[in-house]
């Protein structure tokens, strides 16, 4: 889809992970577009390269990763354009990037968060990190933040620790800490698999009332189809390292044309009646070789696929 | 409805004089599937625990239907229970770290045959290969490690080894909730098959409750270690009585875009 105003416009990327027994292509070809002020989900099932596809948007790919090839084009709301994968890794845009104008939510708020601070120190410190402010300002800042997020009682939770915490307020605090300096894209990494459905459900709903306050960009990784219809305006369906489809939410969940898509969607339970077996990926997606490489063809209806020419309706060319 | 093969009665289990499970009360059928169902922190795995007996409950009895009859599991002893064990099986939730990695799969699948006194080399190995065909993993794997598999491989390996004694009674400690959803596809069909071909009775415990209302023919849901509702599968999920059950189906996010999350407010509820 070629967007009018993407904030990201990710263009062929292409990631290796080059080891002693070989090189594994983890990215091939990935091209999509974050809109501005939308929320984009990722879908996709283990090693389909949605996570890393992050990971080289806040350029955090470690040897032996290695970004091959392509382009991350951002465009600041400033209008201020660049490709983030030529960066220097010295270049100071590449902190001003990280936590500044992109911040991160990660799936385990336990691993995200230090254990021997406290929760306001933590807060703080990433305005800190962005603003020439004093700390006093900074703390007061956090415990507005913290307060947005649904945190009460402040001022003594604020100098607790995580530990001190549940689940779903951890995830709160992380929420807080990326949303604290004001990105312009926040990238949700699986926000809500290591929470409770019903507290899953109070973060899914502080994540969209927060970006329809503030009017960020979100982009949503995912695995969860549930999520990606409450969440997302926009979806990006991958398979090992390789964009298969692109539409809006409800022509990807409702209209799906990619046998991967309608297999992904066949095979939550809980849909059809009990005591149906449930489709798995092969028996939808049958003898057709998905893992072979097509290029995304743009059809009337305004979305991407990446299927031969001969397998798509007419009425769609 | 066929004959019970387990009666839970009072069941309780206090962590430090805080109640885990309380007075837990319910019958299990020959042949179904019962969920249990709840947050974390519910009491659900404790429960499961207890009737293993892989820790003692602290009030109750677990009355089993064993192939010489009915015995009380809280009433015998380690050595009693051994034989026992042969008919209550259960498969993990982590099909990484439930199998240790230094066996085989085929040390790991016997490793139960060779503790209940099957001798025979033979013997072993031709229901190995039968366990294994059951499951649907190649011959070829018996000589492997486990990281050489994918987590739904491993969970199958998992599955073997609890199937291998022919137990009546196999307890699913959130079997299905590490995989992906087309893997996890693959093993609730597996799990549907077996129970129709061995007559298998499941208790399957998970927080998924899609997964639940798919395989599940009733269902317990358990809040603060209590049984707060317990029905037939398709009457709790289409006209749930208790307040928490509403909260929890009210929070499952619907992948169809046109019917909104809206989950309840639980302080409002006074949960």
């Amino acid at each position: 889809m070629e967007m009018e105003d993407p904030i990201v416009s990710i263009r062929n990327l292409a990631l290796a992970f080059k080891t002693d027994v070989g090189v594994t292509k983890a990215l091939s070809d990935v091209s999509f577009d974050v809109p501005r002020g939308k929320v984009t989900a990722v879908v996709g099932e283990s090693g389909s390269g949605k996570s890393v596809t992050a990971n080289c948007i806040m350029r955090l790919i470690q040897p032996p990763g290695e970004i091959i090839g392509g382009e991350i084009n951002l465009t600041t709301n400033d209008g201020e354009s660049y490709d983030i994968v030529q960066l220097d890794a010295k270049d100071p845009r590449i902190h001003e990037l990280r936590g500044g104008l992109i911040s991160m939510v990660f799936q385990e708020p336990m691993t995200a968060l230090s254990p021997v601070h406290t929760v306001g120190d933590q807060v703080s410190e990433a305005i800190l990190c962005h603003r020439d402010v004093s700390k006093a300002v900074a703390w007061q800042e956090a415990a507005q933040m913290l307060q947005h997020v649904g945190i009460d009682d402040i001022e003594r939770r604020m100098k607790m620790y995580p530990f001190e915490f549940s689940g779903g307020m951890r995830q709160r605090v992380v929420i807080a800490m990326a949303l604290v300096c004001n990105p312009e894209l926040l990238i949700c990494d699986e926000p809500t698999t290591a929470l409770d459905v019903t507290i899953q459900a109070e973060i899914l709903t502080l994540i969209r009332r927060l970006q329809s306050e503030l009017s960020n960009t979100v982009l949503f990784i995912t695995h969860d189809l549930g999520v990606v219809a409450q969440m997302a305006d926009h979806v990006v369906v991958m398979y090992q390292g390789r964009v298969l489809e692109i539409g809006s939410v409800r022509q990807v969940l409702k209209d799906p044309l990619h046998p991967y898509s309608r297999g992904l969607l066949a095979a939550i339970p809980g849909l059809n009646d009990k005591r149906e077996r449930l489709s798995t990926i092969a028996s939808v997606v049958g003898d057709r070789d998905i893992t072979t490489a097509h290029p995304l063809v743009t059809l009337k209806d305004g979305r991407q696929i990446s299927l031969p020419a001969s397998e798509i309706p007419e009425h769609l060319t | 409805m066929s004959e019970a093969i387990l009666e839970v009665r009072g069941m309780s289990k206090f962590f430090d004089g805080v109640p885990a499970v309380e007075d837990v009360n319910f019958d299990l059928f020959r042949a179904e599937t019962l969920g249990i169902v709840g947050e974390s922190g519910s009491g659900k795995t404790t429960l499961a625990r207890c009737i293993l007996r892989a820790i003692n409950p602290d009030e109750g009895t677990a009355r089993f239907l064993s192939e010489g009859g009915w015995v009380d599991l809280h009433a015998m002893t380690e050595r009693q229970l051994v034989p026992l064990r042969r008919e209550i099986q259960m498969v993990f939730q982590d099909p990484f770290a439930s199998l240790n990695p230094r066996m085989t799969v085929q040390e790991i699948i016997e490793e139960p045959l060779i503790i209940h006194g099957f001798r025979n080399r033979r013997e072993r190995q031709q229901k190995l290969l039968q366990i294994l065909d059951l499951v649907q993993l190649a011959q070829d794997s018996m000589t492997r490690y486990p990281h050489a598999f994918s987590g739904g491989q491993r969970q199958r390996i998992g599955i073997a080894r609890a199937l291998i004694l022919r137990p009546s009674l196999v307890v699913c400690d959130e079997s299905v909730s590490a995989l992906d959803v087309s893997v996890q596809a693959q093993i609730i069909n597996l799990l549907e098959d077996l129970q129709h071909e061995l007559g298998l009775t499941y208790m399957f415990v998970a927080h998924d409750l899609s997964v639940v209302k798919h395989i599940c023919d009733r269902v317990l849901v358990m809040h603060r270690g209590k049984v707060v509702e317990a029905g037939e599968i398709d009457e709790v999920f289409n006209n749930p009585q208790e307040d928490y059950t509403k909260l929890l189906l009210s929070a499952i996010p619907s992948p169809d875009p046109d019917i909104p999350l809206d989950p309840l407010d639980r302080h409002a509820l006074g949960l």
